[in-house]
C-alpha cells in the first residue's frame, strides 16, 4: 500500500451523485492512478439510464451497432431476467476506444460511480492501452468511426436489397463469427480508420475497370487447368485457411460485392473482440485490482467516508466471490475472483515473499516494486500464459484447486492432481490450458476446394481428445456456410490431418445467397 | 482531462428496431405462444402484455462448438475438501457437464424455452391477428350514453354566443387590407389637409385633388364594410361519445354435456373480444359468469370454462339468475349492461315461452346489447344451424321471434376465424352518433 497517508476531507457524503461530485472524485482517482503509474486513454464518462444499459448490453456493449434481430433477442432476454431480478445489470460497460468510453448508470449511488470510474475508466482503460494483444489487434482510434460506417453501410444494404436478404447474410456471418479472426499476425493490423475509404476505393476500382467484353472471351474447353493439381491449387488459394469468413469474402464465387462487405464487417468486429476473449481473467483482474487499490488509498487518506468504503467493499466482495464446485451457485471459475486474487498474489510475492515464492518465482520474489511487476504482467501476457507464469502454489492452496480428468471411456472421473507438492504444476498447467483459446475452441480449417470441378468446399476439424463437434449446431453452421459458398460443403472431423474422418458432415446449399 | 456526457436524454428505445426484427423473425412461434397464452389466460387478463415462452428453433444462433459429452476432458475446479490425487469420482448426472458450464449455463443459451415479455400493444396486436382481425382501433364505437363537447375549430354558422371575435376580426382585417379599404386615420389625415388648405387658401390644385381623394375614400368605406358576413366565425364544438364510467358484462353459457371444449373455446374467444372492446371504452368493467344446465349459478371464471356438468338444459334459469344479479348489484341507471350468451341452441321445449317472456320483459330492456352466439362443432358448415341440418334450434327460433329493436343480436359460429367477423358485425352497428368531421 502506498504510505503517503494524509488527512483530507471526504470527497462526498451521502448516496446521491451529481456532476460536481463526479468531477471531484475523478480528479482524486486520477491522482492515485498516476501514482500507481497507470497509463490510460483520455476518458469519456457517459451517464445513461438502465434501459440504455440494457441496450448497450445486448449489442455487445457497443454504443452504436448495426441492426440485427439477435440483438433484439438478447435485449429481450436480458430485460426479462433483469425485471424479474434474476440478474442485476452490469455495473459498467467500458469500450476499448480512444477516448475510452465508460458508462455509469444514473440509478447508481455516488459510491458505485466512484467504484465504476476507478474500475473501468482506469483499470480497464489501462489494460486496453497497454496489453500487447490489444495493441496488436485492435485500433482504439478507429473503432467508433468504423462501427458508424458499418451501421450506415448495413442499413443502406437493407434499403437496397431488402431486410430479408441482408438478414440472411448476417445470420450466416454471425454463425461463422468465431472463425473470422486471424489468430496470428501476418500483416499489419487492420487500420479501421481507412477501412471505409478502402471499401469505397475497391468499389470504384471495380466499376472503373469493368469491361463486359471479358465475359465473352472464350475459354479453352477441356484443357488441363493448372488448378487441377491439388497442391498447386492449395498454394494458389493460400490453403489451409482457418479464417473462414476471410476466405469466403475473398474467394466465394457467387457472392455479390455488398455481401462480401458485410462478411468483412462481421469479421472486423470479431477480430476486434478477439483479444477480449483471450484476456478475461487478466482484464477483470487488472480492473478489480485497480479499483480496490485506488479506493483503499482514497479511504486511507480520508477522501472516502467509512460508509462509502463499506458500501464499495460490499460490491467488491460480491464481485470477487468464488463459489466452490459443490455449491449450487457454482458456474465455473469467476474471472474476477481469479484475476483479483492473482494480482494481489503478485503484489504479495513482490513485497513479502515466502521461501516457497523465492523458489517458484526467483525473478519476482522480493523485487519490491509491485506496480511495476503488475504493469509488466498486464502488458505482456494473455490469460493462458499469465496463469502459466504467475499462478502460485499459495493461490492454488487458497482456492483449493484440483484437477479432474474425465475420460468418457472410463466409468468414473479421476482426480489427476490436487493442491499438493506434486500437483501444483499439473494444476497450473491444466488451468492455463482451460484458458487457451486454441484449446477451448474447435480447430477448423478450410483445406481444399475443387474450383474447376464441382466446387465442393472441404473443411477439417482437427479433433482433440476425441471431442467431436455438437452435431446439430455444426450442421446448422455448415448450412449457413454452404449458402454463402453457393456449392456443397463437407466438414470432416479427423484426429490427424488426412486420416479417415471420424464423422463427416455434408451439406448442400439450400438458399444460395449470392447468384443473380 | 476527461469529459462527462449525459446520454440519458438520448432517444430511448434504441433497441426497438432490433426488437421488431426479432419479433418478425420469431413471428410464427410468438403467434403460437400468444394463442396458447390467451387460451390459458383469464378473460380479464387478455389485454395485458406478459411473458411469452417460445421454442428456440428459428431464433437459434448456431456456432461451431465442441460437444459437451464424450472424449477426454480436463477440469480445474475450486473447493477441494477431501480428494487426494488418484481418487475416483462418480460422474455427475447428465454426463460431462461437471463443473464446466462457465459459459452461460444460467441463461441456458439456446437450450431452454426462451422467455421474453411482450408489451400490451404487441400482445393485443398478435392476439387480434390470430383471430384474423384488421386493426381494431379503426372500428367505430357503438352508442354510449353521454356526449362530451369540446372545441373543434371554427365554423361559419352558429349561435351569437359562440361568436369568435378574434378570428372574426382577423378575417375582417385581412379582407379590408386586401380590398384596400381606407382606414380612419387616412380619412382623418385627408380631412385635416383639406381643412388646412381651405383655411390658408393656397395651393388650390392640391385642395381640389384632396377633395377628390376624400370622396373616393368615403365611397370605398361605404362599399367595403368594416365587418362582412364572410368574416364571421363561430366557435365550433364537436361531440364525442363519453364512455360511461362502468360497464358490466354478463357471460352466459350452457355447460351441459353437449357443449364441447371446442365450443367453449369459441365462446371464450368471443368473451375475450367483448371484454377487450368494453375495457377500451369503460374505465371499469365487471364480468359476471353465469353457467347453467337445468339450474343456473354465478361462478368464477375457472369453473365457468373448465368444469363440465350434466343435466337438462333450461335457458330461463340463466336469465333469471342474470336478472337477480342485475337487481342486486348492477342498477341499470348506473351501469351499462352487456350480455353475451353462448349456447349450442338446445333448450327444453317447455322452457321456450318462459325464456322469450323473460327476455322481452326484464333482460332486454336493461341491456345495452345482448349478443347471442350459437356455437357449433368444428368443421360444420358455417352459418347453418346447429347440427348442420336445415332445422333451426329451439333457442334460435325462440329468440328470432322476439322483437328487440336492435338490442338483441344473433349469430352462429363454428370456427375460430369466424369469431372476429361476427363480432364486428355485432358491434359495428353505430351509424347515428358519429362525430362530425372537423373543419377550419
Amino acid at each position: 500500500m502506498t504510505l503517503t497517508a494524509f488527512e483530507t476531507a471526504p470527497l462526498y457524503t451521502g448516496a446521491d451523485w451529481d456532476y460536481d461530485k463526479v468531477r471531484r472524485v475523478y480528479d482524486a482517482i486520477e491522482n492515485v492512478a498516476l501514482e500507481m503509474g497507470l497509463d490510460t486513454y483520455t476518458n469519456q464518462i457517459e451517464v445513461i439510464t438502465s434501459e440504455q444499459m440494457l441496450d448497450a448490453y445486448s449489442s455487445i456493449g457497443m454504443p452504436l451497432f448495426y441492426k440485427h434481430w439477435s440483438f433484439g433477442k438478447h435485449f429481450a432476454r436480458d430485460e426479462a431476467l433483469y425485471r424479474k431480478g434474476q440478474r442485476g445489470l452490469a455495473y459498467e460497460i467500458v469500450i476499448n476506444s480512444n477516448p475510452c468510453i465508460s458508462y455509469i448508470m444514473e440509478e447508481n449511488t455516488m459510491t458505485m460511480q466512484t467504484l465504476v470510474i476507478a474500475h473501468a475508466a482506469f483499470g480497464h482503460n489501462h489494460f486496453f492501452k497497454n496489453n500487447y494483444l490489444f495493441q496488436q489487434w485492435t485500433d482504439a482510434d478507429g473503432i467508433l468511426d468504423y462501427l458508424s460506417f458499418a451501421k450506415a453501410y448495413i442499413s443502406q444494404c437493407e434499403e437496397r436489397y431488402g431486410h430479408a436478404n441482408v438478414e440472411r447474410v448476417l445470420d450466416a456471418a454471425h454463425a461463422l463469427m468465431n472463425h473470422g479472426v486471424h489468430r496470428y499476425p501476418r500483416r499489419r493490423g487492420p487500420d479501421l480508420r481507412n477501412e471505409e475509404k478502402r471499401a469505397r476505393e475497391r468499389l470504384e476500382h471495380a466499376e472503373a475497370t469493368f469491361n463486359d467484353l471479358w465475359r465473352t472471351v472464350p475459354t479453352k474447353a477441356g484443357s488441363n487447368s493448372p488448378l487441377s493439381d491439388r497442391d498447386r491449387r492449395r498454394t494458389l488459394l493460400e490453403l489451409p485457411e482457418e479464417n473462414i469468413l476471410y476466405f469466403l469474402e475473398k474467394k466465394a464465387p457467387r457472392l455479390q460485392g455488398w455481401q462480401r462487405e458485410i462478411l468483412r464487417i462481421v469479421r472486423h468486429v470479431a477480430q476486434y473482440f478477439y483479444p477480449q476473449r483471450q484476456t478475461k481473467v487478466m482484464n477483470e483482474g487488472c480492473a478489480t485490482y485497480c479499483h480496490y487499490r485506488i479506493l483503499s488509498t482514497l479511504h486511507e487518506r480520508g477522501a472516502l467516508t467509512d460508509g462509502a468504503w463499506m458500501e464499495a467493499m460490499h460490491s467488491h466482495t460480491n464481485v470477487v466471490f468464488q463459489p466452490e464446485f459443490d455449491d449450487r451457485r457454482y458456474g465455473g471459475i469467476n474471472p474476477y475472483a481469479l484475476g483479483f486474487a492473482m494480482m494481489q498474489d503478485i503484489e504479495r510475492i513482490v513485497t513479502e515473499p515466502t521461501q516457497e515464492d523465492r523458489y517458484w518465482f526467483p525473478d519476482l520474489a522480493g523485487r519490491g516494486d509491485a506496480m511495476g511487476a503488475l504493469r509488466d504482467a498486464w502488458a505482456n501476457f494473455r490469460d493462458e500464459s499469465f496463469i502459466l507464469q504467475y499462478l502460485s502454489p499459495a493461490l492454488i492452496r487458497k482456492f483449493r484447486l484440483f484437477h479432474v480428468a474425465d475420460d468418457a471411456r472410463d466409468p468414473e472421473m479421476k482426480v489427476a492432481a490436487i493442491h499438493d507438492e506434486r500437483g501444483y504444476r499439473a494444476v497450473r498447467h491444466a488451468l492455463a490450458r482451460q484458458y487457451d483459446i486454441a484449446w477451448a475452441e474447435a480447430d477448423i480449417q478450410i483445406v481444399d476446394v475443387d474450383l474447376v470441378g464441382d466446387r465442393k468446399l472441404m473443411l477439417e476439424h482437427h479433433v482433440m481428445n476425441q471431442i467431436l463437434l455438437e452435431e446439430e449446431e455444426a450442421r446448422a453452421v455448415m448450412q449457413h456456410l454452404a449458402n454463402l459458398w453457393g456449392y456443397e460443403v463437407v466438414l470432416d472431423e479427423v484426429e490427424t490431418p488426412g486420416a479417415t474422418p471420424l464423422r463427416r458432415i455434408n451439406v448442400a446449399p439450400r438458399v444460395v445467397l449470392g447468384g443473380a | 482531462m476527461f469529459t462527462i456526457v449525459d446520454r440519458r436524454l438520448n432517444p430511448s428505445g434504441k433497441s426497438l428496431a432490433n426488437r421488431q426484427r426479432f419479433l418478425r423473425r420469431a413471428k410464427e412461434q410468438v403467434m403460437r405462444a400468444v394463442r396458447d397464452a390467451s387460451a390459458k389466460r383469464g378473460i380479464r387478463d387478455i389485454d395485458m402484455g406478459g411473458d411469452i415462452s417460445i421454442a428456440p428453433d428459428g431464433i437459434r444462433e448456431p456456432t461451431l462448438r465442441r460437444s459437451s459429452t464424450g472424449g477426454q476432458r480436463d477440469y480445474v475446479v475450486p473447493g477441494n475438501k477431501e480428494f487426494m490425487s488418484g481418487d475416483k469420482i462418480k460422474r455427475p448426472p447428465q454426463g460431462g457437464g461437471s463443473g464446466r458450464g462457465n459459459e452461460g449455463s444460467e441463461d441456458g443459451d439456446g437450450q431452454d424455452e426462451f422467455r421474453f415479455v411482450l408489451s400490451r400493444e404487441e400482445f393485443i396486436d398478435l392476439f387480434l391477428e390470430d383471430l384474423e382481425l384488421p386493426d381494431l382501433a379503426k372500428r367505430k364505437l357503438a352508442v354510449t350514453d353521454a356526449m362530451d363537447w369540446h372545441r373543434a375549430g371554427y365554423s361559419v354558422a352558429g349561435s351569437p354566443a359562440n361568436l369568435n371575435l378574434v378570428r372574426t376580426m382577423r378575417n375582417s382585417l385581412a379582407r379590408r387590407i386586401a380590398l384596400n379599404r381606407p382606414t380612419g386615420d387616412e380619412i382623418k389625415a385627408l380631412r385635416q389637409e383639406i381643412d388646412d388648405l381651405e383655411r390658408s387658401g393656397r395651393d388650390r390644385e392640391r385642395l381640389e385633388q384632396a377633395r377628390l381623394e376624400l370622396a373616393e375614400a368615403l365611397k370605398r368605406t361605404q362599399r367595403i364594410p368594416y365587418i362582412d358576413p364572410v368574416d364571421v366565425r363561430y366557435n365550433r364544438f364537436a361531440a364525442t361519445p363519453r364512455p360511461a364510467a362502468q360497464a358490466v358484462m354478463f357471460c352466459l353459457m350452457d355447460v351441459s354435456g353437449s357443449m364441447t371444449e371446442h365450443m367453449k373455446d369459441l365462446a371464450k374467444r368471443f368473451y375475450m373480444l367483448l371484454y377487450l372492446f368494453l375495457s377500451r371504452r369503460y374505465k371499469h368493467v365487471d364480468v359476471v359468469f353465469i353457467r347453467h344446465t337445468h339450474r343456473a349459478a354465478e361462478v368464477d371464471e375457472e369453473t365457468f370454462f373448465y368444469s363440465a356438468e350434466t343435466g337438462g338444459t333450461v335457458v330461463s334459469t340463466a336469465l333469471e339468475e342474470m336478472a337477480r344479479v342485475i337487481k342486486e348489484r348492477y342498477p341499470p341507471g348506473e351501469w351499462n349492461i352487456y350480455a353475451a350468451q353462448a349456447s349450442d341452441g338446445d333448450n327444453a321445449l317447455s322452457d321456450n315461452t318462459k325464456t322469450a317472456l323473460l327476455m322481452t320483459d326484464s333482460i332486454l330492456p336493461d341491456c345495452q346489447y345482448y349478443a347471442y352466439l350459437e356455437v357449433g362443432q368444428e368443421g360444420m358448415m358455417p352459418g347453418l344451424p346447429y347440427g348442420g341440418g336445415p332445422r333451426e334450434t329451439d333457442l334460435w327460433r325462440t329468440y328470432k321471434q322476439i322483437n328487440a329493436g336492435g338490442v338483441l343480436a344473433m349469430r352462429r359460429v363454428t370456427e375460430r376465424k369466424e369469431i372476429y367477423p361476427v363480432f364486428r358485425e355485432l358491434f359495428a352497428k353505430d351509424k347515428a352518433g358519429q362525430p362530425a368531421e372537423v373543419s377550419a
